[in-house]
């Protein structure tokens, strides 16, 4: 009796001994596919690691990029693996808020990471966020509506064969737009598109004395081309248009062309989802034969907060997500179309993968076409394809993507909204101390 | 006649009622709608008829789990609320029975704080909580949402306590009660109403803050504001889902709504014609 109380009470210590030891990681991400599917995998990273607990705390990008924010910048403490993009890890990084990722194991294969995202992501050289999903963004476009206007869509197309293709799919009386793109206002909708085309028409932010550049020929270019030819091919109400605005009239048939982040392809290519599903094609984002396209490269990826408590866990877990066994655990559950993309060189070089996904070597290659480091024709003294990574850009993308949507809303002229822009920017970098 | 043109106006009101209730209840009722849609139905445009599907509340259950979110928000809003009461009566009381040259300065100042942009205090309160440890605690957001609600919540029970004649709580007085006496058996019976409706009205307001709930929680103290926003997506189209996790987390205050609505009317009511 004695012996039964005395293990009784040796195994109740223990228990509550293991249960003291087991740390809860808590881990902030956003509402993305990959994402919400790897909330439902991780029973397999808390069986082999049965003394870490993760809690989940998802929010709205816009609201999500705020509190993480906030939450750093007072070292709050209250997140142990942050989902960030690619614009934030390089000003963190610099700023030592985040703490850098040497400790991924050594079947962790760092050097597998596409080097364009490895890039975006390490400051001298040391990785500070581990990419979970990367994109860039290609044409979608209707082979059926390419085929019926008498074109053939090349592999790298330019603007101009662009504006011809779209002149002439636009059947608007039966609802068909050429084009459709981004209009609705905000540093990451049509700045990100605006921007990453600018760079395919020679344009750039600033020069490298940090003076804004909006007065160029080459920006007017670039939005007068945008908004001629939205007003001529693309949808009503065009600048009220985000990514999923888009989605659903791509899905839906209204458009002939689609330029947007390569992500969209698995949405698209979705029979369950769109109704055009069998009938998509897909090609470079175009250019202007200056050396650039006009695509743009992002990754979400998760990264380790320097305030955390938790640090060896949460690499832990990092190390996990983004591993080559998460992607086989993704591929064994729900196939190989699922696993998350333009992360890791070796699943673009597996056939099954290949097989799966139509899309995926157009989705290298786009994300391969980006180089952030060098993303304009002129020289730049910043890093970013579609933004530009200093923390004013947030505020200023914004102000800018309102004048240029105002613009495409035939609420200002190009010229005007150019002027605005320019006004803006130069205020902002006199403020910012980069002007002196 | 005079009879014919009056039962033709009431008509012409009722008819004109239900058109202005219906379209301001239409966003609501659609998103119920849309809640019973595939995703796919959802984005095919305008359609009355769902196909009835029960799938996308599956899946948000399976996602996020309602119930926890669900009993934060109970916990906030009701816990808020009685707060807001407990120090709001006192203070309605003396500014209605014992008004002083500044009372009427006090109350607009009081009302002014609601003018503030909430962001431009978000800094300050959140170093605040992170340096008291209230971050994603119930009882610092309690004490979060009693704050923003106490000036409206003061304001109504001002209003409410000044219609009570000043001389029945005197005749209280002078039979001997006490001040607490005087304000819990005298007062409160009085303005059972107002303070009901009060308190309604702050349980709603408390039930729908979205700004604070969602900056100052993170998994343990989140309430449905946060379990709605969890479900919004940059890149994605999940409309239903989006409106199956909104429909369930006004669900709770609509049917309160809908059993409170008389003493709602009336307390809001309450005064407004003299």
């Amino acid at each position: 009796m004695k012996l039964r109380t005395l293990t009784l009470g040796l195994l109740s210590a223990s228990a509550l001994a293991f249960a003291a030891h087991a740390e809860s990681i808590t881990i902030a991400t956003v509402n993305n596919g990959d994402m919400v599917r790897m909330q439902k995998l991780t029973d397999d990273f808390t069986k082999a690691n049965p003394d870490i607990q993760l809690n989940w705390v998802t929010l709205e990008e816009n609201v999500l990029r705020e509190r993480v924010t906030t939450d750093i910048a007072t070292k709050g403490g209250q997140y142990d693996v942050m989902t960030i993009g690619t614009y934030e890890v390089p000003i963190w990084a610099k700023q030592s808020w985040l703490l850098p990722l040497d400790k991924l194991g050594d079947d962790y294969d760092a050097k597998d990471i596409i080097p364009a995202i490895a890039g975006g992501l390490s400051v001298d050289g040391k990785l500070y966020a581990a990419p979970f999903y990367g994109e860039s963004s290609f044409v979608m476009y209707r082979k059926d509506l390419m085929e019926k206007a008498g074109l053939k869509m090349p592999d790298a197309p330019t603007w101009d064969f662009i504006k011809q293709a779209a002149d002439k799919m636009t059947d608007r009386a039966n609802g068909v737009n050429g084009v459709c793109l981004r209009g609705k206002a905000g540093w990451g909708e049509n700045m990100a598109f605006l921007t990453a085309m600018s760079n395919s028409f020679g344009a750039r932010w600033f020069d490298e004395n940090w003076k804004p550049q909006f007065d160029q020929p080459e920006w007017k270019k670039t939005l007068q081309f945008y908004v001629d030819l939205m007003k001529a091919d693309g949808p009503e109400g065009a600048s009220s248009n985000g990514f999923n605005e888009n989605l659903a009239l791509f899905q839906q048939g209204k458009c002939g062309m689609w330029i947007d982040a390569t992500v969209a392809a698995s949405f698209v290519s979705d029979p369950k989802a769109s109704q055009v599903a069998d009938k998509v094609g897909y090609a470079l984002a175009p250019d202007n034969g200056l050396g650039k396209r006009g695509n743009w490269l992002w990754a979400w990826s998760l990264a380790i907060p320097a305030g955390t408590k938790k640090a060896d866990a949460a690499e832990k877990f990092v190390s996990w997500a983004t591993s080559k066994h998460y992607a086989e655990l993704v591929a064994s559950k729900e196939g190989w179309a699922n696993v998350p993309p333009g992360t890791r060189s070796s699943l673009y070089a597996n056939a099954e993968y290949q097989k799966a996904a139509p899309f995926a070597k157009m989705t290298l290659d786009s994300i391969n076409a980006a180089d952030p480091t060098h993303p304009t024709v002129k020289p730049v003294p910043y890093v970013g394809v579609q933004f530009v990574a200093i923390p004013e850009f947030q505020g200023l993308g914004t102000t800018v993507g309102q004048l240029f949507s105002a613009a495409l809303a035939g609420q200002s002229s190009v010229d005007d909204a150019l002027k605005q822009a320019q006004d803006a920017a130069t205020a902002a970098m006199t403020e910012g101390g980069y002007i002196k | 006649m005079a009879r014919a043109v009056t039962t033709q106006h009431k008509t012409i009101a009722t008819v004109a009622a239900w058109i202005v209730a219906l379209l301001i209840f239409f966003p609501i009722l659609y998103t119920i709608i849309t809640s019973f849609k595939s995703e796919q139905e959802a984005i095919q445009g305008f359609a009355l008829i769902p196909s009835g599907t029960f799938e996308s509340y599956t899946e948000v259950q399976a996602q996020s789990g309602y119930f926890k979110f669900f009993f934060n928000s109970v916990l906030l809003s009701v816990g808020s609320t009685v707060l807001a009461l407990l120090v709001a009566i006192p203070a309605a009381w003396s500014m209605a029975f014992s008004p002083t040259k500044r009372t009427k300065d006090i109350l607009m100042w009081m009302l002014s704080t609601k003018m503030m942009p909430a962001v431009a205090v978000l800094f300050p309160i959140y170093l605040i909580f992170r340096d008291t440890g209230l971050l994603d605690s119930r009882i610092g957001l309690m004490v979060m949402l009693m704050l923003i609600n106490l000036p409206i919540v003061v304001w109504m029970l001002y209003t409410y306590f000044r219609e009570i004649p000043g001389e029945i709580l005197e005749a209280a007085r002078m039979d001997g009660a006490s001040l607490w006496n005087e304000i819990i058996y005298v007062l409160t019976p009085m303005a059972v109403p107002g303070i009901a409706s009060t308190m309604l009205l702050n349980i709603i307001l408390a039930w729908n803050e979205a700004f604070w709930t969602i900056r100052l929680t993170t998994t343990e103290a989140a309430p449905l504001t946060a379990f709605i926003s969890s479900f919004s997506s940059p890149q994605g189209l999940f409309w239903a889902k989006l409106s199956a996790a909104s429909t369930l987390a006004i669900a709770p205050i609509l049917i309160m709504g809908w059993f409170s609505q008389k003493q709602l009317v009336r307390g809001l009511t309450f005064g407004a014609v003299k």
